[in-house]
């Protein structure tokens, strides 16, 4: 005759093992809790609301919507450049990684001279790389465009250029390349060499090799490399608004405040809008409305990333 | 769990965030209760980094403490508006009790969002005449409808500085006085090298120049930002059109836009050796009555001397006006020794001697209407140009408004797309900007 447990007992068991796995997830619960969850309650709720950080919060239904949405000339340009360093940054930064990162695994000799020196630059303070790309790409008096006009070539003026300065900025984020380098040439290295062997032996030449042996394999490598890519980028900050200030030459003292994203908007990005909106302007509602935009905009981007057979990026089934 | 259980904690969680956030929001609120005269620490924020200007604020500070012993100021130097506006806003026990701003386009803001504190009650008590004590246009910068959250901390005006080598080569007699005089006369300065590239601008009008900001040069137009309603009026004034139409035919005459930025790139730091009209790649150049000082020390190997910024043809009459703009003193809304921090604002600000003394040791145009009139302030007279300067009856300065200078920046965007040639229908443009302006104060309203 089969027992059964009291009830009672029965109850306490399941409530001990909820309690043990709720403290083994209170970590994880406590952080997402206090550093996204509650943000973000807090900025949907202000974004409803009249704050400027002095005065109780005001409730003022969509008006702070309509303001950024309709009545905001700057965050056109913002999301647009925004986008834009997704698509082109990402992009190439993926490409030129990978690239690196095959050529370092094919050295042969001097490998951990090369490998070193294509990561170092990426350990260069954000700040500092930036005001030495300025420096070098002054038109004016940088010592690039001296090199580019002795050899005859005419030379752009790089961030004082509306057309030049996010490709400016696209050059110092490939001169910074180490970190994918790193995560690229792991991967290379992790390919079992009998199946190039393998596909050797099937008569496959390089770019054989490379599309059905080395590229399945490094796939998810690819993958989280874009994804983490798109969202970096999504928050894209400091450089450029490094590089718009310091190529403007605007004085900047104690009492100026002058709107980011010199020159003509170009290097204007939406955290930067959020940043003046919410800390300079203390127009809470508008920033808050900015930021779920983004964070929208992330949210369907990455989602589009990962559906399965989201095409070269598909995981395998 | 059954819906209706679920439902209700939903709901209590979804107040319970709201609580939360709400909570988050409340400010901190500073007291007018405290005894001036008991023993008390004071935190005071000041702008000025420069080694001379620091020591010049201690200096007043220790003098301060001299008559009130029970008083100690802790200075910090070199806090931007930025840094003020979000400390004020977070509050904590190391919020500063007296604070400053180099530039009067937040006042608006300050008053209108209670951040600094109402001084009239302080001014009341204490039997301090504002009227009698400050210039007019001084205290309308300091004020914003109605309400005096900061005062005048010396004053800063506008004028223009020339190279007289470089005027005597080029045959120039004396400065220009009319705009039209100066497109000529910045023509004549302006020298190229062989290759055609400039060695020396007459006058760089480009508004990213060092303190060319539009705002300041279109001051000599005497311009009326907004109606009695605050509605931006820039469209309907036909300052604007003059002014823009100035500035780009300024840029034309001396080769154009691309050139002159081109030029611009290879300027050093305003607060450097190579400052531009230092090193005389600009023979004439807009800057604030400080210039001087930091000219005469750094030795400026040619001669130099000051004039007030030239006025529109049409308004010839109005010449000896400029741009006037000044450092605003103010008590932190979330002090809680508002009587002491008001003993130190009142002695800095209203004291003549002390304002004299502050204002020739930093060379900045004093604020009250006795130190402007003081025989002990410096007699030089590239310095007295900024004084007459401040004193004109014609001379202006940027009116308060309740989300602080976003309506300068919006005008600076708007100014550098016209400098740049990108607006080609400026009517069109300016109304805009109008729309632009009141969207944003509007958002900035309650």
């Amino acid at each position: 005759m089969a027992t059964t447990t009291p009830a009672p007992a029965l109850r306490r068991k399941r409530t001990r093992a909820r309690l043990r796995t709720l403290g083994f997830l209170s970590p994880w619960l406590i952080g997402f809790s206090v550093f996204f969850g509650y943000p973000l309650i807090a900025t949907v709720y202000f974004s409803f609301m009249h704050y400027n950080q002095i005065r109780p919060p005001a409730f003022v239904g969509l008006r702070n919507w309509r303001y950024v949405l309709t009545q905001m000339p700057l965050f056109g340009p913002a999301l647009w450049n925004t986008l834009w360093l997704v698509v082109v940054m990402v992009a190439l930064r993926v490409v030129f990684g990978l690239g690196i990162g095959m050529l370092v695994t094919k050295i042969k000799s001097g490998a951990g001279f090369f490998r070193t020196a294509f990561y170092v630059p990426y350990l260069a303070p954000p700040v500092a790389a930036t005001v030495a790309f300025v420096f070098l790409l002054n038109p004016g008096t940088g010592p690039v465009n001296e090199i580019l006009g002795a050899v005859g070539i005419p030379a752009p003026s790089w961030f004082n250029d509306p057309d030049w300065a996010k490709p400016s900025l696209v050059m110092l984020s490939l001169w910074g390349i180490g970190d994918l380098m790193v995560i690229f040439m792991a991967s290379l290295l992790d390919v079992p060499k009998e199946q190039y062997e393998a596909a050797e032996l099937d008569g496959a030449g390089a770019w054989g090799k490379f599309r059905y042996v080395t590229w399945p394999s490094i796939t998810p490598i690819v993958m989280f490399a874009v994804v983490t890519g798109v969202v970096q980028t999504m928050q894209y900050y400091t450089q450029a608004l490094v590089a718009g200030k310091l190529a403007s030459g605007v004085s900047i003292g104690p009492g100026t405040v002058i709107q980011p994203g010199y020159p003509d908007h170009a290097t204007l990005t939406v955290p930067q809008l959020v940043y003046s909106l919410g800390f300079q302007n203390f127009n809470t509602g508008a920033a808050c409305v900015l930021s779920l935009v983004l964070f929208a905009l992330a949210m369907a981007v990455t989602t589009l990333l990962m559906r399965k057979r989201a095409g070269l990026l598909a995981a395998e089934d | 769990m059954p819906i209706s259980r679920l439902r209700h904690r939903l709901w209590a969680a979804l107040a319970g965030a709201g609580l939360l956030v709400s909570g988050c929001a409340n400010p901190g609120v500073g007291s007018d209760r405290d005894d001036p005269t008991a023993p008390v620490t004071l935190t005071f924020w000041h702008g000025w980094s420069t080694p001379g200007e620091v020591k010049a604020l201690n200096d007043s500070v220790a003098r301060f403490e001299k008559r009130h012993r029970n008083i100690t100021v802790k200075v910090v130097p070199n806090v931007t508006d930025e840094t003020m506006n979000q400390a004020l806003r977070a509050g904590g026990s190391d919020a500063p009790d007296v604070v400053s701003s180099f530039t009067t386009n937040n006042v608006g803001q300050y008053c209108s969002s209670g951040m600094w504190a109402d001084l009239d009650p302080f001014l009341k008590k204490t039997g301090v005449d504002k009227k009698r004590v400050f210039p007019k246009t001084l205290l309308d910068y300091t004020s914003y409808r109605g309400r005096q959250c900061a005062l005048p901390l010396l004053a800063d005006s506008y004028g223009l500085y020339y190279n007289k080598d470089a005027f005597k080569k080029a045959g120039i007699t004396r400065p220009p006085h009319t705009m039209s005089e100066l497109k000529r006369d910045a023509v004549k300065l302006t020298e190229r090298t062989e290759d055609g590239t400039y060695r020396r601008v007459g006058f760089m009008p480009d508004f990213r120049l060092y303190q060319n900001s539009p705002d300041r040069m279109f001051a000599q137009w005497g311009p009326r930002y907004f109606d009695a309603h605050g509605k931006a009026r820039l469209a309907e004034d036909p300052a604007s059109k003059q002014f823009f139409a100035t500035a780009r035919a300024l840029v034309d005459a001396q080769g154009g836009y691309g050139a002159l930025e081109k030029f611009r790139t290879t300027f050093g730091d305003e607060m450097s050796s190579q400052n531009a009209f230092l090193t005389q790649k600009l023979a004439m150049h807009m800057d604030g009555e400080w210039r001087g000082l930091m000219l005469k020390d750094a030795k400026a190997p040619f001669h130099w001397d000051t004039a007030p910024m030239p006025v529109p043809d049409d308004r010839a009459d109005t010449y000896g006006r400029g741009y006037l703009t000044g450092t605003v003193l103010g008590i932190a809304h979330s002090s809680r020794h508002q009587n002491a921090a008001w003993e130190l604002v009142r002695y800095l600000t209203t004291n003549t001697d002390q304002v004299v003394r502050f204002a020739n040791a930093i060379h900045n145009v004093p604020s009250t209407k006795a130190a402007l009139k003081s025989p002990k302030l410096d007699a030089d007279p590239t310095f007295r140009t900024f004084l007459d300067i401040a004193q004109n009856a014609h001379s202006v300065a940027l009116p308060p408004s309740t989300n602080g200078g976003q309506y300068v920046t919006a005008l600076q965007d708007f100014s550098y797309a016209v400098e740049a040639g990108k607006v080609p229908d400026l009517a069109k443009g300016l109304r805009g900007l109008d729309a632009q302006i009141d969207a944003d104060n509007l958002q900035s309203e309650n």
